[in-house]
């Protein structure tokens, strides 16, 4: 094997690996977002709820020993968010964006501020499925160690699917997402559907969050999300509206964020700020491949403030 | 001095606000004190227990906040913007604060210098800055300590816990003290074995979990197994590091209890020594000097105690070393050597002590570290 063969696998595991480690945050919040967002509703207050989500999440999972309560509190929390977001949006003359907005900074300055005595402790991580058993490579090995987060983000998207698209539940929200008036007439509570709706859009936000401060990168401090809560909002727009789409936008997310060091580590060391700037380069390209003059932005639900 | 000439403006927000602190105390004298003594502020571009930069510069503030005579006031998470300039302004307004420690890199061009310009008689230190004496207002001083020293020895440390002869670094930006870091590794690495290499990731930004944390990753699937890093908050670095099994060296402070059994040694400040010196000096009546650097043997920064997986020969050469440095005088960066493109830095005999001013604007990585600074 030649010394490019070996840079080429190289780059292509650790892209591998890159998406299942850092895809998870992104599945959780956009499922959270398409979810609301397919009951009519936008909640940008998303990055806030990840946040506080990492921080209730590392803190619980530090006090009580169990990361597993940890992820509980995280989804309780961003629940508890979610339902704030819901019920403010309902009084009249409401701008759910600008609520979003206010949301987000709220969380993350309540996080930062009750989480000032958790960035020194060490909390318990997330137990891992060593998929990559069989392999004698050890970077084989750490590409497919993946966390239970991981599978239930996957196995969540595709019953969210399953539930929008055949259940009574799922028809609810679409219709409320599609038309009020017209889920008025079916004497369905438009606002009820869509304050559930918000706030299991938190809970999964929340649930996200734990995923950053427990298992990867694994500790609790100011600058654990880096944006990730905005981009997968972006991510719920780009994967049209399809929670399944969003784990392919996500796992996309994670495999381009990990070519920038991965390339680097292989000697590709120029330009690495442009390589950086790969995934949003992608997005770019993919929304304008996709993009169409004659028809409005397909799957997007009829109530939703952007596309009204 | 000062309080003679503030407008009655001022005067009266701050004694209202020395009332309100001397009532909330339960106390008039610990306002009275406060009053009278000297207030220092610091200022910090992160949290100040992040286990790095911050908390390094924090605990020389804890030493300062011990001391006799002097309020100090702490404000952290400013950004390098025109925010660091109004947390200023509100110290030197509102707290009467004389002397300012903003600790951030890029605190000093342009708000420091900004500041200082309106404010002649607040002093300001500031951390790794090019203080100039033909450019830069008398008020304002700059310090910083020969940590590359530091990562000399973890470069040592890391070259007798190797297997693979291969030691990594994950890098923010590519600036002088980085770079000087990064060179310093292997080059203490090579002075042990001199077929060792340095792969070097740069993140671009000083704090960025998740990128740092691919980086590590990155690295040790290159089969890197020795890892430290210059980044604000090493814990990432560390934690992600010792979870693949790579040994790890420190910065900034001491990251032991993160991994004791991967933990081999690192290069922290001592910011407590220098802070209160300066601050010593400024009571006493005295002018603290523009231009500060101290190195290991003035005490301006410290090694983490070795761990565990360092071999015995490590710990003598490691103290060795140690020894020759505290001497003073020492040159890591010596010829014959080259840069990682081929080109000359230093012909044989020519050598850059730790005190060379021209280490301060290094551009290149040296040969055997693995990758460019854009």
């Amino acid at each position: 094997m030649s010394e490019t063969d070996l840079g080429v696998w190289t780059v292509l595991i650790a892209m591998l690996g890159g998406a299942i480690r850092v895809s998870t945050p992104y599945i959780f919040v956009s499922l959270g977002e398409c979810l609301t967002e397919r009951s009519g509703r936008i909640n940008l207050g998303l990055e806030g709820t990840l946040v506080f989500g990492a921080m209730s999440g590392y803190a619980i999972a530090y006090e009580t020993g169990s990361a597993w309560a940890g992820v509980l509190a995280a989804a309780l929390a961003g629940t508890l968010f979610g339902l704030f977001h819901g019920w403010v949006c309902k009084l009249p003359k409401v701008n759910d964006i600008a609520i979003g907005i206010a949301l987000m900074l709220l969380g993350m300055g309540l996080a930062f501020f009750f989480g000032k005595p958790y960035i020194q402790p060490v909390a318990p991580d997330l137990p891992t499925i060593a998929l990559g058993a069989w392999s004698s490579s050890p970077q084989v090995e750490a590409a497919l160690r993946i966390n239970v987060l991981f599978v239930v983000g996957i196995a969540l998207a595709f019953f969210i699917a399953w539930m929008l698209r055949s259940t009574r539940i799922g028809l609810v929200i679409r219709v409320v997402g599609d038309s009020a008036d017209a889920a008025r007439a079916m004497g369905i509570s438009v606002d009820r559907v869509r304050l559930l709706a918000t706030a299991a859009g938190g809970a999964l936000a929340g649930i996200g969050g734990a995923y950053l401060s427990l298992y990867y990168p694994g500790s609790w401090n100011e600058g654990v999300s880096s944006g990730q809560g905005l981009m997968a909002v972006a991510l719920v727009i780009f994967a049209r509206w399809s929670p399944v789409n969003c784990i392919w936008a996500a796992l996309l997310f994670g495999a381009a964020g990990a070519l920038g060091p991965a390339l680097q580590s292989v000697g590709v060391s120029s330009g690495y700020y442009l390589s950086y700037a790969a995934p949003y380069v992608l997005t770019l390209i993919l929304l304008i491949a996709t993009s169409s003059t004659t028809r409005a932005v397909r799957g997007a639900p009829g109530e939703l403030s952007i596309t009204k | 001095m000062s309080m003679i000439f503030t407008p009655t403006r001022r005067t009266f927000i701050k004694s209202a606000a020395a009332l309100a602190g001397a009532t909330a105390l339960g106390g008039l004298g610990a306002g009275a004190a406060a009053a009278a003594g000297l207030t220092v502020g610091f200022i910090y571009v992160g949290p100040k227990d992040d286990f790095g930069y911050n908390q390094a510069h924090a605990e020389g503030a804890a030493a300062v906040k011990a001391m006799d005579g002097v309020t100090v006031i702490e404000e952290e998470n400013v950004p390098e913007t025109v925010d660091c300039q109004k947390t200023m302004e509100s110290m030197i307004n509102f707290d009467g604060a004389t002397l300012l420690f903003p600790t951030s890199f890029g605190y000093f061009d342009p708000h420091i210098l900004e500041v200082a310009a309106k404010q002649p008689d607040v002093r300001f230190q500031h951390a790794g800055g090019m203080w100039n004496a033909d450019k830069h207002p008398k008020n304002v001083g700059s310090y910083f300590g020969y940590i590359g020293m530091g990562q000399y020895l973890n470069g040592i440390a890391a070259a007798h816990a190797t297997k693979t002869r291969k030691i990594g670094f994950v890098a923010a930006k590519p600036i002088p003290q980085v770079l000087l870091n990064i060179n310093s590794f292997l080059l203490g690495a090579r002075s042990v074995d001199p077929e060792i290499t340095c792969q070097v990731i740069f993140t671009g930004e000083w704090s960025l979990a998740v990128k740092e944390a691919e980086a590590t990753n990155a690295l040790a699937d290159q089969g890197v197994d020795v890892i430290t890093c210059h980044v604000d908050g090493p814990k990432v670095v560390i934690e992600t590091a010792a979870g693949r099994g790579a040994f790890v060296c420190g910065y900034h402070a001491d990251q032991t209890s993160l991994a004791p059994e991967k933990y081999l040694t690192g290069a922290e400040w001592n910011w407590a020594k220098v802070y209160t010196d300066m601050v010593k000096t400024t009571l006493d009546g005295g002018t603290i000097d523009n231009f500060v650097r101290g190195g290991l043997a003035d005490g301006f920064i410290k090694m983490s105690p070795l761990g565990p997986a360092v071999p015995e020969a490590g710990r003598k050469q490691f103290e060795a070393v140690k020894a020759e440095i505290l001497k003073g005088g020492f040159a890591a960066i010596k010829g014959p050597l080259k840069d990682n493109g081929g080109k000359v830095i230093a012909e044989a005999g020519q050598s850059f002590v730790e005190t060379d001013v021209a280490l301060e604007s290094m551009d290149y990585l040296v040969e055997g570290v693995i990758g460019s600074l854009s």
